[in-house]
């Protein structure tokens, strides 16, 4: 979708197939070559077939903003997203801690913590997520209704919760 | 360092608890690649001077796991598992996909090779800076959900306590076995996820043989780097919009073939290959659809086809069963195969199978031929522990799990229908053979031959090198999906062959180059490093040994059964025609340079530069 204004990538676990072509194009689009651990998004499936598409909510009160002690977050008025200065980021994880969704991380290589950057209004993960026709992910417009930090939870709260719906009474065992 | 290689491979000698870093020379990955191809030359290096002798199942055999040089570009990754075969005596091929490779990929090898016997059993842990043999013990016995559900915490939290706060850790790549692996039996396949099976070949027991439970991997690198990666990006997404484009194989991979491949092509397996026609409606996709599938796309590591589905049983009396699709395969050996032809009781076995780490299609075989045995009355109610009748979903899990854990009748059944049948049939006095639906001693896939409706040529498993693949089919054209020259090409590099089967070849090649730099082609795939492939294959088959061997004069040959007549169907009366048979041995045989028994000759072992290989075959020549 072509937009103006704050968006948000919208996730659907249930409909995420575990393909990760969205970690592919990610990778491909921020790093120049396929890097799972790398990507912005990264899917998790700490259970097989509970295939999770971890990133950024973009909190309204963005806790890991604040938590930073060198000012290196900052929220895109564009596009709503969590940018990174990574000069000024010292790798002290305090933003990490301070998720909700322990979504940030530290680049394997460079040790920067990296946060989804929403590819400044195109998001890649969505775009290919549409194409493939699955709608675990898409980009929508940002409304000021939603509690976007509803979304921000850990892997593996999400995975008991998906698998609460999908395998029923079964799902205990299985995680 | 040659593009799209990590560079070195992890050497893992479990009698001695060494491991160490094994680099090939730059010419040996040109010529053969990776997966199947460098298996065969790696084992053949290393054993083939006293092959007859390596007992598959014993510590001297080699396991091998090994991805190719686009894996993890081409959409679609795979990693291929190889030593020497416990079905064929051979060398087999098996890939199996999932996250595995990737992982094993991002973490600096490009596969793992493990000799030796482990006193207790260990799983095998890399990283990009640790390689560690772990103490499985409480592992051992453990289905594949416990399994994995086990590593994946064992191994986040350690990850967490070493790497405090860098990043929440995701779940690694693990390559399992089962029970069935476990206690080395010979229809056990090679596990990853849940549900997906490197299967022919039977692996599964060579692992279990040595003690190996696991091997787990977690990369945080990238995937090595491409030599041309603008180039190689340009091939991603020319595959991709091939793969997207095949409506059919997204909505239903081979899904929809349980009905089909019965109802319209008369070449399903049904009740032990008795018949292979059938008209149940209750086996077509759209009841699969609608009755068990919970997930209509499944996939693993950038494939943009997801031909997979997840199906469960969430309630009634076979409550709790979860696999995938199932597939084709798998509905035909443990549905039709099983007399079986309700979506529920197809699931039910087919979750059985894997979570026991069995191959759909080994197991499904040997199952379906103590089936026909109680129907016949060979095998008898009081043998068994219990009734096997046609279509009783529960009888047959439980005969699944007897075998896997080698219980009662179960430990003979574990040997795969051909041994078994010789050991049953020595018990009995009777010749069990007609019984068996094999060739060179493995299950062949569920794709039978007489109807001449199929995909299948005549040759297709009397010509496999890798003894009755129905992916690696012998006396198919060079470029033909599913042939032994373009799949042997697809488990070399290693990638999946679906996303090769229906798509434009070019891009495939056009990577092979930009990724690693190398000026190879279709060209010398098929005049040089297929056929060289091949040939190594050819001869392990058959040096074979030591419980069996096969003999070219009798033994490249379709199961007897394929010789009668189909019993039903449109079309009932036809089969299979043995001199045509033999015609078409030959002219395949001709195509690749072997003689008329299928003996590559002096001149051509020559030409594709293995003139060792010579001292091999000239005995077998006439």
């Amino acid at each position: 979708m072509s937009t103006t204004g704050p968006i948000w990538v919208a996730r659907d676990y249930l409909n995420c197939s575990g393909c990760r072509r969205c970690e592919v194009v990610c990778a491909i689009k921020h790093e120049g070559r396929i890097w799972p651990e790398a990507s912005r998004v990264r899917v998790f499936m700490l259970t097989p077939t509970l295939e999770i598409p971890h990133l950024c909510t973009q909190c309204d009160d963005a806790p890991c903003i604040p938590s930073c002690p060198t000012n290196a977050l900052s929220r895109s008025e564009k596009t709503g997203a969590i940018l990174v200065d990574a000069e000024k980021c010292i790798s002290c994880s305090k933003c990490i801690a301070a998720c909700p969704g322990r979504v940030p991380f530290l680049h394997p290589a460079t040790n920067k913590v990296i946060i989804c950057d929403l590819c400044d209004g195109a998001p890649e993960c969505a775009r290919v997520c549409q194409e493939g026709r699955y709608n675990a992910l898409w980009t929508v417009r940002r409304t000021p209704s939603v509690s976007y930090k509803l979304y921000a939870k850990t892997p593996e709260k999400i995975t008991e919760e998906l698998a609460a719906r999908m395998y029923r009474d079964l799902a205990k065992e299985l995680i | 360092m040659v593009g799209g290689y990590a560079g070195k491979f992890l050497e893992v000698d479990l009698g001695q608890e060494k491991v160490k870093n094994t680099v090939f020379p730059e010419q040996v990955l040109r010529d053969y690649l990776g997966g199947r191809a460098l298996g065969a030359k790696i084992l053949w290096d290393r054993l083939g001077k006293n092959w007859e002798n390596v007992d598959p199942l014993g510590p001297e055999n080699i396991f091998l796991a090994l991805t190719g040089p686009l894996t993890g570009y081409y959409p679609g990754m795979r990693i291929c598992v190889t030593g020497k075969s416990p079905t064929t005596n051979g060398i087999v091929g098996s890939t199996v996909a999932a996250e595995f490779p990737i992982e094993l990929k991002c973490a600096g090898y490009d596969g793992v090779i493990v000799t030796g016997k482990a006193k207790k059993p260990v799983y095998l842990y890399i990283d990009d800076s640790r390689v560690e043999i772990r103490g499985a013990p409480h592992l051992w016995g453990k289905d594949g959900k416990e399994t994995i559900k086990l590593l994946n915490k064992e191994v986040i939290q350690d990850l967490e306590k070493r790497y405090h706060n860098k990043r929440m850790w995701r779940d690694p790549g693990i390559l399992y076995i089962g029970p069935g692996g476990e206690n080395a039996t010979r229809v056990a396949a090679v596990m990853m996820k849940w549900t997906h099976g490197a299967g022919y070949g039977a692996y599964g027991g060579v692992m279990g043989s040595k003690n190996l439970k696991a091997i787990v991997a977690k990369g945080i690198g990238p995937v090595p780097p491409a030599v041309d990666m603008e180039e190689t990006k340009k091939c991603i997404e020319n595959v991709t919009q091939s793969c997207l484009a095949n409506d059919g194989m997204r909505r239903w991979g081979t899904g929809s073939a349980g009905y089909e491949v019965g109802a319209g092509t008369s070449s399903e397996p049904i009740r032990n290959w008795q018949e292979e026609w059938h008209d149940e409606r209750t086996f077509g996709v759209d009841h699969f659809e609608r009755r068990v599938w919970l997930k209509r796309y499944w996939g693993d590591y950038g494939c943009p086809t997801t031909c997979l589905k997840v199906s469960a049983i969430l309630e009634g009396p076979l409550k709790g069963a979860i696999t995938d699709n199932p597939d084709y395969e798998t509905q035909a050996y443990v549905g039709t195969n099983l007399g079986i032809f309700q979506p529920e009781g197809n699931v039910y076995v087919n979750a059985k199978v894997d979570d026991l780490g069995l191959c759909g299609i080994q197991a499904g075989n040997v199952l379906g031929f103590a089936g026909e045995l109680y129907q016949r009355r060979i095998l008898t109610k009081k043998e068994i522990g219990f009734s096997l009748r046609w279509g009783d979903a529960k009888a047959f899990g439980r005969l699944a799990e007897m075998v896997a854990k080698r219980e009662g009748i179960g430990n003979v059944l574990a040997e795969g229908s051909y041994r078994a049948a010789l050991k049953l049939g020595k018990q009995k006095g009777k010749n069990l053979l007609p019984y068996v639906i094999h060739a060179h001693g493995q299950a062949i896939g569920a794709h039978g031959t007489r109807s001449g409706l199929d995909y299948e040529p005549i040759t297709a498993y009397a010509t496999s090198v890798q003894g009755s693949d129905h992916t690696s089919c012998g006396g198919m054209g060079p470029l033909q999906g599913a042939g032994d020259m373009l799949w042997g090409f697809a488990d070399s590099a290693v990638i999946c062959g679906f996303n090769v089967f229906d798509n434009n070849l070019d891009p495939m090649w056009r990577m092979l180059s930009a990724v690693t730099g190398w000026n190879i082609g279709v060209d010398d795939w098929v005049n040089t490093m297929g056929p060289r492939m091949l040939a190594i294959q050819r001869a392990a088959l058959l040096v074979g040994g030591p419980d069996a061997k096969w003999d070219p004069d009798k033994d490249d040959d379709n199961p007897p059964r394929f010789y009668k007549p189909l019993p039903s169907g449109p079309k009932k009366g036809q089969t299979t025609d043995r001199k045509k048979v033999r015609a078409d041995k030959i002219k395949y045989w001709e195509s690749l340079g072997w003689d008329a028994r299928g003996i590559p000759t002096t001149e051509t072992l020559k030409r594709l530069g293995v003139p060792a290989l010579e001292s091999t075959f000239r005995g077998m020549r006439k």
